[in-house]
């Protein structure tokens, strides 16, 4: 694999076994064990219903566009050579927003990942030890 | 003698101080806030060792600053660098002087970001929670590529245009060459506005905010004192703030339902009805937050601030003239200070060629993600 010059995620002891999970092309997120909400965050409380406690939960996979936009502007040396890319927050079915791109679409455009379109997770093996959860139309 | 004395009933600014905008190497941002300060202070007619509070914003040596003013302050705090602490910083002021603690309030703020190459985005920006795990992997960053999506949202809701951002845009730039302070000094165009580059698509450099240098200072005292300084005092006649911070950075209905709410307060506390505000002074980071903030706070029915910016209507002789220092976008991003001294010196009468006639009552608008408003008026009540 060539050298990955993007940025790499800062993986903390509590979000781990989300990034391991992706390693294996499954999409696992913290649940509360007591109102059963589906957390985009890593820690034990919950802010639905105000308990503690989180279970790791294996989700569908599928969502649909909630955002979408469109960097020309390269913030990361890593992304210059992709510019323009698209970034767009996905609602999973299951509830939470995640951040990520869209991919395999013919020409790259806004146009074509309107909001309101059904995705489905595309695992990404950006290096060895790091898979990133990206979206394709479904 | 309990905890609370001496409590006072109103509040005004009896001086506002701004240095230079743009480029300015020579200084560090908490000297640009001791240069707002002196200004602010031959405003009010007063000397600085009246001063006894200081609350500093974004810069961040208060030790130099007291050192370099030599007051002796009975309250000294700072606030972080973030346009949204602007309005509570304020919120600060006006309660130490309405409790008795304080007469002579100052609120400073300092910004070098031009010469310091502040970047709002890309490694080490701390905008977007875990945004080093969840954002950069993807290549998000930035408040801007935030503005942009929630830009889209509205577009795909309620049809809002980028012709509409472009009236925005160009409105507050007209403002902006009645200024003799103002960075920005071309005209522009819709044709500019459509040529300018993408920055984060939709969002084109026109639709974005300066980055520079400056700084701006507002002295503040009970409304009882207050006639007896050199400028006519201005009242700070409601302040009112709620976070949305809850809902993330780009809550669900553009942070609507929180700015209704800070809304209803900051009329009931002026006793001022919007029918009343004649001008308004809108944080602008970026064009779509104009539009959010006009429907949050019931200027325009939600869903039509698209609609309502067209024909001129922000523009001085509009019927709602707005940032007529040219906001963030074209004066200079001192993150909704300048907006505040300018409120201040629209109710004053002080601003000649784009001063609006016979001013009464300025509101400050902040959308989010701490919505604020103040409203500014030339009467006690």
């Amino acid at each position: 694999m060539s050298e990955y010059l993007k940025p790499l995620p800062n993986i903390t002891p509590h979000s781990k076994p989300f990034w391991d999970a992706a390693k294996e092309h499954r999409l696992l997120l913290p649940r509360c064990i007591h109102c059963k909400a589906v957390h985009m965050y890593f820690e034990p409380w919950c802010n639905a219903c105000s308990e503690v406690g989180v279970e790791w939960q294996t989700l569908s996979g599928y969502g649909h566009i909630w955002a979408n936009c469109r960097f020309h502007k390269a913030y990361f040396s890593g992304f210059q050579s992709s510019l323009p890319y698209n970034v767009a927050i996905v609602q999973l079915d299951e509830g939470p927003k995640m951040m990520t791109n869209i991919v395999n679409l013919p020409y790259g455009t806004l146009n074509e990942m309107p909001i309101g379109m059904r995705v489905k997770t595309f695992f990404e093996d950006v290096t060895n030890e790091i898979t990133l959860i990206k979206f394709e139309s479904a | 003698m309990g905890l609370i004395s001496n409590r006072k009933d109103t509040v005004a600014v009896i001086g506002v101080g701004t240095t230079d905008f743009g480029n300015l190497p020579e200084h560090d941002a908490t000297s640009l806030g001791i240069w707002a300060l002196r200004n602010a202070a031959d405003d009010a007619g007063i000397s600085l060792k009246d001063i006894d509070g200081l609350i500093v914003q974004r810069l961040t040596d208060y030790q130099k600053f007291i050192q370099i003013t030599n007051i002796s302050p009975r309250l000294v705090t700072a606030t972080p660098g973030a346009g949204r602490m602007t309005g509570g910083t304020i919120q600060l002021a006006v309660q130490a002087v309405l409790s008795g603690l304080l007469d002579t309030v100052a609120v400073v703020y300092g910004n070098d970001g031009r010469s310091a190459g502040a970047k709002y985005g890309g490694k080490g920006d701390t905008y977007g929670t875990s945004a080093d795990q969840l954002w950069f992997p993807y290549g998000m960053t930035s408040p801007g590529a935030i503005h942009a999506m929630a830009f889209q949202r509205h577009v795909a809701k309620y049809g809002t245009t980028n012709e509409q951002l472009a009236a925005i845009s160009i409105a507050f730039r007209k403002h902006a060459l009645l200024n003799p302070n103002a960075v920005m000094k071309k005209p522009i165009t819709f044709d500019d506005y459509f040529q300018s580059k993408f920055i984060c698509e939709p969002l084109r450099i026109l639709d974005y905010c300066l980055i520079n240098d400056g700084g701006v200072a507002m002295i503040i005292t009970n409304g009882d004192r207050a006639k007896d300084f050199k400028k006519k005092p201005v009242y700070i006649k409601g302040i009112a703030q709620e976070s949305r911070l809850a809902q993330g950075e780009l809550p669900e209905d553009f942070g609507y339902s929180t700015m209704q709410r800070v809304s209803k307060q900051v009329h009931e506390m002026s006793g001022v009805a919007q029918p009343e505000i004649q001008s308004l002074m809108i944080y602008d980071n970026f064009t779509p937050t104009v539009i959010f903030t006009l429907e949050g706070f019931g200027y325009a029915p939600q869903g039509e601030g698209g609609a309502f910016v067209e024909n001129g209507r922000l523009e001085l002789g509009g019927a709602l003239p707005t940032n007529t220092n040219g906001g963030h976008l074209s004066e200079s991003y001192m993150q909704g200070w300048s907006l505040n001294v300018e409120a201040v010196r629209q109710v004053r009468g002080e601003l000649e060629h784009r001063q609006v006639p016979n001013v009464n009552h300025v509101q400050y608008l902040q959308g989010g993600p701490l919505s604020t408003s103040i409203i500014y008026g030339s009467e006690p009540v």
